[in-house]
């Protein structure tokens, strides 16, 4: 009997979820769905779901009209570069304050978590003017060092987290063992903290590839990124909706799997270490 | 424990961040400072000598200043009241015992990963656009006249489009905190007769404060800054021209760099006010 009711009340549950999930994943899925019609029955009134000739044409019209590949490539050494470069400079800075705290460490933490809080806008300019100055504009390199420099407070504090949770006792049973600090590095620390790291690294290449301030502002041909390619697609001439969705589709999938993947993490990062 | 030593090793393996942060901190935050109060136009004379606090007055006093806070007030304020009652909504849902959970997680989540460029367009031309729109097509469907979305109701547009966004993040965070609720002490509560909405309010609310209070405080200091959905969207026209759209306008359209960092002083103010209250919780969390 209470079976049966619990039953009847997960098939409820299950229900309203689902349906709530969808319609929220609604566009995401139309924009997907989209770009497999052709320009007719993207626009078709009333509306086609699933009954079209599915086509991959607005995929190759996409890719040979606006070069989707350099853009593609642009968001993949800027994204995929900020996050290494920004790792090879926290990985040693939360090291050092998760295993040696001083009195200062809340402070520095705390101080790093207040620079990400500066608005954007606010140093747009000096940002732009320094470079024109060191010739920046518009190069992938520019990109990189300043999408490095706004996630780097997120990248030491989610390295923090993740390394204040290895225990320190383990260190000093490996000392008395006789390990050297070498191999107390290579064998104890670093197959512990690779998990962390690795999370980190994913979250950090998600929010770098999204970011859509300074790649809108600091590039033009040359180094855009895929958020200033979908943007280029805003004017008219761009209006084409299976196009658009093609597009789109291509800029948000890799991110999209990824996502997946590291949802624990977000939560983690994006709350610097508040909620776990 | 920790010898001389290896202090200053650590002292060394925290510098390049902390050099590099201190660097991008002050070096552009000096710069804008010394534009706000110089005459400033690279396009007509470049610097053009002191101007005291006049840039910080007319910003103040400019058409646009009262509007620009009111539009980033009702655009940040009605995301913040719509993501935190439907996270909290989503979030009890995505709790309860179901098939498939995982996979409804999935959809709920998926927005988050979506490039604000990407769901501005899609949003602005394949749901909400007059002629061609999803939105369109099911308004006419019932008789009514299609409505220009992004013209007649601009703010709401924005507000959902970035409702949209961020639900995600709030539904998450909320969900994390439920899941670590006392689920003995919720049945209990419930043996004992209380009704679900006594049991939210003094069980689960309480419960939720923490996650909520860091909820409405990070997505404010995203949500001050939001600049992709409105360059995308409207261009800052029809009313939905934020603070941040307003000093972008200043500085790079209009080119009036003294005016623009004037008004960027003024964000970054904004900005700390909240930031403060986030610092003092994320602190106390450190202690812990």
């Amino acid at each position: 009997m209470a079976r049966a009711v619990t039953n009847n009340r997960k098939a409820l549950n299950t229900a309203i979820a689902w349906s709530i999930g969808l319609i929220i994943f609604f566009p995401i899925l139309w924009t997907i769905l989209t770009s497999f019609k052709t320009e007719a029955q993207a626009i078709s009134n009333p509306p086609v779901f699933l009954f079209f000739d599915w086509t991959l044409e607005n995929y190759s019209v996409v890719q040979e009209r606006s070069n989707y590949m350099r853009f593609l490539w642009n968001s993949v050494f800027i994204a995929g570069g900020s996050t290494v470069l920004g790792l090879i400079i926290a990985v040693p800075a939360a090291w050092s304050m998760a295993f040696v705290p001083s009195r200062r460490t809340k402070d520095i933490l705390l101080w790093m978590l207040s620079t990400k809080m500066l608005p954007a806008v606010g140093v747009l300019y000096p940002i732009y003017l320094l470079f024109i100055k060191l010739g920046l504009l518009d190069t992938r390199i520019g990109l990189t060092i300043v999408l490095m420099l706004i996630n780097l407070p997120i990248i030491v504090w989610m390295l923090y987290t993740y390394f204040r949770e290895i225990p320190g006792e383990i260190l000093e049973a490996a000392r008395m063992d006789g390990a050297s600090l070498k191999n107390e590095i290579l064998y104890v620390l670093t197959p512990m903290a690779v998990p962390g790291i690795a999370s980190t690294l994913l979250l950090n290449f998600i929010l770098a590839w999204n970011e859509a301030f300074w790649t809108l502002n600091l590039t033009a041909a040359k180094a855009a990124p895929l958020t200033a390619f979908i943007a280029s697609y805003s004017s008219p001439e761009g209006l084409f909706y299976a196009k658009l969705s093609a597009a789109s589709t291509m800029a948000i999938a890799p991110i999209l799997i990824m996502g997946w993947f590291s949802q624990k993490q977000l939560v983690r990062g994006l709350t610097f270490g508040a909620v776990k | 424990m920790a010898t001389q030593q290896s202090r200053s090793a650590a002292r060394l393996m925290m510098a390049p961040a902390v050099i590099l942060l201190l660097g991008w901190m002050l070096v552009p935050l000096t710069m804008t400072l010394w534009f706000s109060f110089r005459k400033y136009l690279p396009l007509r004379g470049g610097d053009l000598g002191w101007a005291g606090f006049d840039n910080y007055t007319r910003f103040i006093g400019s058409s646009s200043f009262w509007p620009s806070v009111q539009a980033t007030l009702v655009i940040v304020g009605g995301v913040l009241i719509i993501t935190v009652v439907l996270g909290i909504i989503l979030a009890l849902l995505l709790d309860q015992p179901m098939w498939g959970q995982g996979v409804v997680r999935i959809l709920v989540i998926a927005p988050f990963f979506v490039m604000p460029t990407v769901s501005a367009l899609v949003w602005k031309n394949m749901f909400m656009d007059p002629v061609n729109g999803l939105f369109a097509y099911v308004w006419k469907f019932f008789g009514a006249a299609p409505v220009e979305w992004l013209s007649q109701a601009s703010m709401q547009s924005i507000i959902m489009i970035v409702s949209w966004q961020w639900l995600p993040f709030a539904t998450l965070i909320l969900l994390t905190a439920v899941q670590s609720l006392d689920s003995e002490q919720l049945e209990a509560a419930e043996m004992d007769g209380a009704s679900f909405m006594s049991r939210f309010w003094y069980l689960i609310l309480p419960h939720l404060a923490r996650a909520i209070t860091i909820v409405v405080l990070i997505q404010t200091i995203f949500l001050l800054s939001i600049f992709a959905e409105i360059f995308v969207t409207t261009g800052g026209a029809f009313g939905t021209k934020t603070l941040s759209y307003l000093i972008f306008q200043r500085v790079l359209e209009s080119q009036n760099v003294g005016l623009g960092s004037a008004g960027g002083v003024y964000a970054i103010i904004l900005a700390n006010i909240v930031a403060i209250f986030l610092m003092r919780i994320v602190g106390k969390n450190l202690d812990a």
